[in-house]
């Protein structure tokens, strides 16, 4: 696109904002839109959420909303009994006697202690009493980023083969499909395992070593297939369109009658498609998560918090649960009907 | 002649999504005589298939119909009745035959299977006897073998054909008024005239009435006995057939009966509704000059093109769409092209366009075999011959808007040195062909499609070139809106001594435009020569059948 500087270009922008900024249900998403990315801007400069891994409140530490309530599982466990009476004095036989006092002296001198522990938190705590709300905001920047980063991906592979595949048609076509179709006949967990495998082993496991890029990459390559098949279908019904042929006959190049002519025509799908595949991989990050090929376990994500949920359900706690569904729920919504504004107003016919 | 049917100061207006409304009849009034047919004549947006859509109640949602209005069908306000009787009257005593056969047939369902639905829907009738009574229709209508034809798909039917599938099933529960909504205007030239002769025939058969609606007041000449002239919503004039042919009273009346290209004339310029409307006639500009022809820019000579259709594993057969065709075309001159749909005339212009692969024969443009360069080398070429499409609705891009539209080739063929100067040339372009100032940076929807096709001659000129090859460009238009683009194609042709290849199923426009005429026929040339002497003395059957043809 940008070999073709257009004349206009101002406009060509402006009118679409113009028509977003009279949408109101497209702005307030765009708003929180706008904030989750904030926050999640925040939260990679460290800005907030920093010690989200701080033990700061007992195990379980209920909502400080729901005041203070009975919480047995903060108690200390009851650990083995200490036998009872004085030790027996060994120091005639113990060769590290003469070290004790200095040893006692030393301790002293340290200070140890076990931190004041809240008993309760804004909005609880989990197992080892972590800052839920702290888990939630640092585990938005990681979902987020994969589900969003691994929708692109998808969507860029998606798209050019589509196009590639609907475009051209014949051999490109023919070969394409069948690369389709290994993919999608191949059960998607086991194609996920087996990306994970790869992924992990040899030269690879080094370059993307347990960072999120890999869940990333897992999901980009198994996940483009839907956007591959509309691409293509798109592409097929436009290439045969009187205006695609009107502009092969002022001589437009192939990838410029693709990427500049059908391209804008079919984006609305693409945008739909994307948007889907976002609340998607956000998703199958918690399965993959849970299944332990997700994120790493020195990080949290929306997914790994719903796997602990689990389990914490059972005996009643259920803010973990709530705070990582509030989260994605509003995101996923705002999402959603953000990209559905953007179909509309990147469309002149609709005004 | 009593009135079956009275429409009286009907309003209809569309709410729009803005809170606006927009006025599609503004309080029109006619009667539908019995066992007549009255034709609604107007050019699109002129309310006319809103009117007669609202003696069905098949308007969109968004319409709302004014509560003064009244549509009195044997003493009852069709507009308000209920639903439950609407749908009784509904194919029963009223029907309706649509524009476009190809989507009004449902695709998954025999024929036979379709019209017995019609037939047991409003008569109750067991599912054999109805079968065999839709033969009979299918017969009524003219099919040779109605029995096996009522297995076939639509796919497997012509345009023709469908379209009379539609009028048995509007007709098989004898209706008292059909409503025929431009039925023949998807259909080729001499089907029309089969179509037409069929609803004429069963009109007087069964005894019934016909709404006929057209943008044609030519064709209707032939078959309505009254006519109602409808223009922005309003009627501009109504009487029977004979006195508004001979004496109409209205400007816009007569203004429709001038323009369309005569046969026997070749006047300068085509009368417009303006000419008329500003009160003025015909326009004085004397005969059509035409320049001698020289040595030509571009020589085809024996093109062919086959196309292969795989049916099996080896085999394909192979379907000839143009073989063999030879022609000349020089600076300043036009080489008309006619036929009906599948003649293979619009083939010759992808080919020559190499838009599509000939199989054999050569193009000489400038000594050069166009046929045989690489696609590299094919560009230079694009910017000396360019096309316009049929269809102005569907060959602009919507997502550009009309200065990119315009600048896009410009800018492939390094005109102009920069994006303002291109722009500048652009808003002549438009100036040139008729279009307002300000279009630049709007979109194609925006336009009406005579404005669409100024757009697209405009992105044709934009290289300028010396070869226009013009496909049905006028064929998707109204025939007052015809006029405009042929004077504004002939204004351009003396201006620049552009070389066309004019492409028409028309006759009558490919006569008044051309300095020679082919006549073409399942991929080949029947009949050539000057289109004068083709007029006067055809020599082949088929010209001869395109001539009869043309509504008179």
């Amino acid at each position: 696109m940008h070999a073709l500087a257009q004349p206009e270009s101002e406009s060509a922008w402006l009118s679409p904002w113009r028509r977003l900024r009279r949408d109101r249900i497209g702005m307030i998403s765009l708003g929180v839109v706008l904030a989750y990315f904030a926050m999640i801007l925040a939260a990679t400069l460290d800005l907030v959420s920093r010690d989200w891994s701080r033990e700061v409140g007992v195990p379980y530490a209920s909502p400080s909303f729901l005041g203070r309530q009975p919480n047995p599982e903060a108690s200390p466990a009851e650990g083995v009994p200490r036998p009872g009476g004085a030790p027996p004095d060994l120091s005639a036989v113990d060769p590290l006697a003469p070290k004790y006092a200095e040893w006692a002296r030393r301790t002293a001198e340290l200070k140890s202690g076990e931190a004041e522990r809240a008993a309760s938190l804004p909005w609880g705590g989990d197992r080892w009493g972590r800052d839920v709300l702290d888990k939630a905001i640092k585990g938005s920047q990681v979902s987020i980023a994969v589900g969003v980063a691994a929708a692109l991906c998808a969507t860029l592979i998606g798209t050019l083969l589509g196009a590639m595949a609907g475009f051209h048609g014949g051999r490109a076509d023919d070969l394409l499909e069948w690369v389709y179709n290994v993919f999608t006949s191949i059960p998607g967990i086991l194609l996920v395992f087996a990306l994970a495998a790869v992924l992990r082993s040899g030269w690879l496991g080094k370059v993307f070593a347990e960072g999120i890029w890999m869940v990333v990459i897992i999901l980009a390559v198994t996940g483009w297939t839907g956007m591959y098949r509309l691409v293509r279908a798109e592409y097929l019904k436009h290439r045969a369109r009187e205006y695609v042929r009107a502009a092969e006959a002022i001589g437009a190049s192939a990838a410029s009658r693709m990427f500049a002519h059908i391209l804008p025509n079919v984006s609305h799908v693409i945008l739909i498609q994307l948007s889907l595949l976002v609340v998607a991989f956000i998703k199958v990050e918690v399965i993959l998560s849970f299944l332990g090929l997700g994120v790493p376990v020195d990080m949290v994500s929306w997914g790994t918090m719903l796997a602990e949920a689990q389990t914490e359900l059972v005996i009643g706690k259920w803010w973990q649960l709530t705070a990582a569904t509030a989260f994605m729920a509003v995101f996923l919504t705002a999402f959603s009907m953000l990209t559905d504004s953007l179909r509309d107003a990147l469309d002149p016919r609709l005004r | 002649m009593s009135a079956l049917l009275t429409v009286s100061a009907l309003r209809v207006s569309f709410r729009l999504g803005t809170g606006r409304t927009v006025d599609a009849v503004r309080g029109v009034s006619f009667a539908v005589p019995e066992n007549a047919t009255l034709a609604l004549v107007g050019e699109s947006g002129s309310g006319k298939t809103v009117s007669a859509m609202s003696i069905l109640r098949l308007l969109p949602e968004n319409a709302v119909v004014d509560a003064a209005s009244r549509i009195d069908y044997s003493g009852e306000n069709l507009l308000t009745a209920a639903p439950g009787r609407l749908r009784a009257l509904r194919g029963r005593e009223i029907s309706a035959v649509f524009q476009e056969p190809m989507t009004s047939l449902n695709p998954v369902l025999s024929v036979g299977a379709q019209v017995a639905e019609v037939l047991r829907l409003h008569q109750h009738i067991p599912p054999r006897q109805a079968l065999e009574r839709s033969a009979e229709l299918l017969a009524e209508v003219g099919f040779a073998l109605p029995k096996a034809r009522l297995k076939a798909y639509p796919h497997e039917l012509s345009g023709g054909e469908q379209q009379r599938v539609m009028i048995a099933m509007a007709v098989a529960n004898e209706p008292k008024l059909l409503i025929a909504d431009e039925p023949t205007t998807a259909l080729d030239v001499t089907v029309q005239r089969q179509v037409l002769e069929l609803i004429s025939r069963l009109r007087e058969r069964r005894r019934m009435s016909v709404l006929f609606i057209s943008h044609d007041l030519g064709l209707v000449g032939e078959l309505a006995d009254e006519v109602v002239v409808m223009r922005d919503g309003e009627v501009r004039e109504s009487g029977p057939v004979g006195r508004v042919f001979n004496a109409p009273r209205d400007p816009y009346t007569r203004a429709l009966l001038a323009c369309r290209p005569p046969l026997d004339a070749r006047p300068r310029r085509l009368p417009v509704i303006d000419d008329f409307l500003r009160g003025g006639g015909v326009p004085e500009g004397g005969e059509l000059r035409r320049p001698e022809g020289d040595g030509g820019i571009v020589e085809a000579r024996d093109l062919q093109k086959q196309f292969r259709l795989r049916t099996g594993w080896f085999a394909a057969t192979v379907i000839p769409a143009v073989r063999a065709i030879s022609f000349r075309l020089s600076r300043g001159r036009t080489v008309g092209l006619v036929g009906e749909s599948g003649s293979g005339k619009t083939t010759v212009a992808m080919l020559l366009m190499r838009l599509l692969d000939a199989s054999g024969g050569e193009v000489r443009f400038a000594g050069v075999d166009l046929l045989r360069l690489s696609p590299r080398d094919v560009l230079p070429f694009r910017k000396r011959i360019q096309v316009v499409f049929q269809n102005p609705y569907a060959s602009l891009n919507p997502r550009f808007s009309i200065g990119r539209t315009l600048t896009e080739p410009m800018r492939i063929h390094r005109l102009g040195t920069d994006d303002a100067g291109r722009t500048e040339r652009a808003r002549q372009l438009l100036q040139r062909v008729g279009m307002p100032e300000n279009s630049l940076r709007r979109y194609p929807h925006e336009f009406s499609g005579g404005q669409r096709q100024r757009i697209a001659i405009a992105r044709a000129l934009a290289v300028e070139p010396e070869v226009l090859i013009c496909d049905e460009v006028v064929s998707a238009l109204d025939v007052s809106v015809q006029a405009t683009v042929l004077n504004l194609l002939l204004d351009l042709q003396e201006e620049r001594g552009l070389a066309y290849l004019f492409i028409s199923h028309d006759l009558a426009v490919v006569k008044y435009m051309s300095d020679e005429v082919l006549v073409m026929r399942e991929g080949e040339v029947v009949e050539r020569g000057a289109p004068e002497a083709i007029y006067r003395d055809p020599q082949h059957e088929y010209t001869r059948k395109l001539l009869a043809a043309i509504p008179r």
